[in-house]
């Protein structure tokens, strides 16, 4: 390590990037599932489509356990600021606090009517129901607005006078929501929420098509995911390339450990793979120039390197290096995905028996979460040895509170066995639908059995089916 | 009245509204651990599993409420208080955690043993967690957490006679609201099970007025700071919880329920607002003012835009939950397959 790392700091980090790593997850299938299942719900709405509504009926199940598992670990994120990181807390509450009251509101919101729109299917009348789940949508992109503004502030911290005390002395608002990270950070995480919501989506549908499965159920269960999660990627990508140059102005040590650039200057090649050591390339291949052309559209450009940053404000490299190749890698991936998807219908064939094309989509909900968690790691570790970036150390902020180690192990069990309780109680959900559609002879349309028929034209009494 | 008093307001209003809604929650929880076996206990579950169910997420959204108040508008005391009190408030964030998803996987649970595990940890977690958040509260009103990373003791600024009163006073007074908070639902979805929820808020009001009765003794010895401005200052208010508390156990005993659930809110309100004007104008009893403590001018604005927000959007669509579900317009069936393999034979609603 470049800098001294206690046993309780490391502790520290750990159970932040654990419970953070965990919950990001579920804060995407948050923001992301909303949107879905209203996009079927308004298909079953207008066409009176029964199979669009048994997925929004499905997914808003699925929805309801996801968001419940993704509102406490939530809570216990907003505890940890405090039980891990007093010291950034109490000097920078009055700043780094306001786009996290924000996010209060926005997370109020949803949990309302995400309640009011599980609970309702039953007793409203259609439409009002579909309306009452629209504001849960919305607060979905309100709260990842929020929360990532609040992370954009720790990677470009503005809005505020530091007093002699070195807590924060004066605050202009404005500034601290939209600093100069906001606008990269906030649409690159938004993609990333819709695209690992559809993409995980897509790839269960993906597995039923490959055996077999050839309804409406099953395809457009594929097809409403899929569809959204692909357009997204290529916006991604963009989105992704206009971040990497604004952290090349902005946090040029993050940029260095990305592209692995030890020494800066012109003709700098991109690095796939490899580490650093002793200040040269190990492994990997390079491609000549090419990160010069793409971050400065010119081989002359010059990029930095780590030579132009103290030894004790460097990230560590090899992590941050290999999440963004992976990241980058995967993200590419997915386009490709969607172009496949495309050339298909171009060519009048029915993806549905396009064998290739389904193993690669079923593959790509992990990957998306693969690439998600990945770019995380790029902008929290890249920032470090900083919290507040340049301002305050990690190292300065934890908690002098002794037990960090064994909260740690005792957090990674807990949260190992709620990981798998989740999959085993989603798992559950769909043999026990895959059982129900058996038992009605085909898929379950018209059933109340499962999960209870909200209202509409597919009654099982008879009504307007 | 000053921003920081406002804002201190607020911040108190919401720990009132938690004390209320997320208290209620959690007692439920407490009913439900000890409503017997998986036969006996199944009827009272039922009826506490649909009460909770659609509100419940709402509920503890005031926890958090009041956190990004606390460090936003009072950032030493929320660092000193995450720091010093690490231990309890770690393990409550750990039982919220468990207490939550137990609840959300029990009704979609594999068969019986899946269910029943869940269910025991949502029960047993909805007993502990009230009682470290209560002896949270006890180490603050009692002067142990001082300014700073960790300055007071780890373990005695929490487990001392008045904090462990405070905890288990706190799930007392969950038990009591949400016995009943419970009656009332009964009446309206469950007749039966009237008596059994009546019997039971009797038995947490005798309780929780016993623990209080107990704590003044323990506060005069523990905490005479605290004891003597509860009594100076705040003891109007501690009559009108008793008050309130009494009359609502005779009409309950009177089986005249009309009422009780304002005065059994009451009861708890008068308790958390007694406790706020006994250390005013502290946040850190003996160590940090509220002014000391505040964030400057430019965060608490931006906190009272939130403020004007959640009065204009959050307070009618929470207005909005709750009369649906008293209205029994949310159902909670929808959450999987209730009765998909509990009983062989599902009874089909129209």
């Amino acid at each position: 390590m470049l800098y001294d790392v206690s046993p309780d700091l490391l502790a520290a980090r750990s159970q932040m990037a654990f419970t953070l790593g965990f919950h990001i997850i579920l804060a995407c299938l948050g923001v992301g599932l909303p949107t879905f299942v209203l996009i079927a719900n308004a298909i079953g709405l207008r066409r009176s489509d029964p199979a669009a509504m048994l997925l929004a009926r499905r997914w808003s199940t699925v929805m309801a356990v996801t968001f419940a598992v993704g509102a406490v670990t939530g809570t216990v994120l907003s505890f940890e600021m405090g039980l891990l990181w007093p010291v950034l807390m109490g000097r920078f509450g009055g700043a780094f606090g306001i786009p996290f009251a924000i996010e209060g509101l926005f997370f109020f919101l949803e949990a309302i009517f995400i309640a009011i729109y599980i609970y309702g299917w039953r007793r409203l009348s259609p439409w009002a129901h579909f309306w009452s789940g629209v504001p849960v949508a919305i607060a979905g992109v309100g709260g990842t607005f929020s929360v990532v503004a609040a992370n954009s502030w720790m990677n470009q911290p503005a809005g505020f006078v530091l007093g002699p005390d070195g807590r924060v002395a004066a605050v202009t608002p404005i500034e601290v929501i939209f600093n100069r990270a906001t606008a990269y950070e906030v649409p690159h995480m938004l993609l990333a929420a819709y695209m690992v919501t559809g993409f995980l989506l897509a790839s269960v549908y993906a597995v039923g098509l490959l055996r077999g499965g050839r309804d409406r159920y099953v395809r457009l269960g594929f097809l409403i995911p899929f569809v959204v999660a692909a357009a997204a990627a290529p916006l991604q990508v963009a989105v992704g390339d206009v971040a990497a140059r604004g952290i090349l102005e902005d946090q040029p040590a993050k940029f260095a450990a990305m592209e692995l650039i030890a020494v800066g200057g012109p003709n700098q090649p991109e690095t796939i793979g490899g580490i650093l050591v002793d200040g040269k390339v190990v492994g990997g291949i390079q491609i000549p120039n090419l990160a010069s052309i793409i971050a400065g559209f010119s081989p002359d450009a010059v990029l930095p390197g780590l030579d132009s940053i103290p030894i004790d404000e460097q990230p560590p490299t090899a992590i941050v290096h290999l999440a963004w190749n992976a990241m980058v890698g995967i993200g590419t991936a997915l386009v490709l995905l969607g172009l496949w998807g495309l050339v298909i219908r171009w060519r009048r064939r029915d993806y549905a028996t396009a064998r290739w094309f389904l193993r690669a989509a079923a593959l790509s909900g992990f990957g998306a979460v693969v690439a998600l968690e990945a770019g995380w790691i790029v902008t929290e570790v890249g920032r470090q040895p900083w919290v507040v970036f340049q301002i305050l150390r990690t190292a300065d902020a934890v908690t002098r509170a002794p037990g960090v180690q064994t909260t740690f192990v005792a957090v990674v069990g807990l949260y190992a066995v709620l990981g798998v309780a989740t999959l085993v109680a989603l798992r559950g959900l769909q043999r026990r639908w895959a059982a129900h559609d058996v038992a009605a002879g085909g898929r379950a349309l018209g059933d109340s059995a499962d999960e209870g028929v909200p209202y509409g034209p597919y009654r099982p009494d008879g009504g307007s089916g | 009245m000053t921003a920081v008093e406002f804002t201190a307001v607020v911040l108190w209003l919401g720990l009132t509204a938690y004390a209320v809604f997320g208290g209620a929650d959690f007692g439920a929880g407490f009913w439900d651990l000890v409503a017997g076996g998986s036969r006996r206990g199944a009827a009272p579950r039922a009826l506490i599993a649909e009460a909770i169910g659609p509100v419940w997420e709402a509920n503890h959204t005031w926890l958090i409420f009041d956190l990004v108040i606390l460090w936003t508008a009072f950032p030493p005391a929320f660092a000193a208080i995450m720091s010093t009190l690490f231990v309890p408030l770690t393990l409550a964030a750990l039982g919220i955690v468990l207490r939550g998803a137990a609840f959300a996987f029990r009704p979609v649970a594999n068969g019986l043993a899946q269910r029943r595990a869940a269910g025991a940890v949502f029960a047993i977690s909805s007993v502990l967690t009230p009682f470290f958040l209560g002896a949270a509260g006890g180490a603050i009103a009692s002067g142990r957490v001082p300014a700073g990373n960790a300055v007071g003791d780890p373990w005695t600024s929490w487990l001392n006679l008045t904090s462990v009163l405070i905890g288990l006073l706190a799930i007392a007074s969950c038990a009591y609201l949400a016995a009943v908070f419970l009656v009332a639902d009964a009446r309206r979805s469950q007749p039966s099970l009237v008596p059994y929820f009546l019997r039971r808020a009797t038995l947490a009001a005798m309780a929780a007025g016993a623990l209080a009765l107990v704590g003044i003794g323990v506060l005069q010895m523990d905490a005479p700071l605290l004891a003597g401005e509860l009594t100076r200052r705040g003891w109007p208010l501690i009559v009108a919880s008793a008050a309130l508390g009494t009359v609502a156990l005779i009409l309950l005993r009177r089986n005249a329920p009309a009422g009780t659930r304002a005065l059994a809110i009451g009861a708890v309100v008068a308790v958390v607002w007694g406790w706020g004007v006994a250390q005013y104008p502290d946040i850190l009893p003996g160590s940090l003012t509220l002014a000391d403590a505040a964030a400057p001018a430019g965060s608490l604005e931006a906190l009272l835009v939130v403020f004007i927000v959640a009065a204009l959007v959050i307070a009618p669509s929470l207005v909005l939950l709750y009369v649906l579900d008293q209205r029994s317009r949310l159902a909670s069936h929808v959450l999987g397959s209730d009765a998909a393999d509990a009983e062989p034979e599902p009874a089909r609603e129209s």
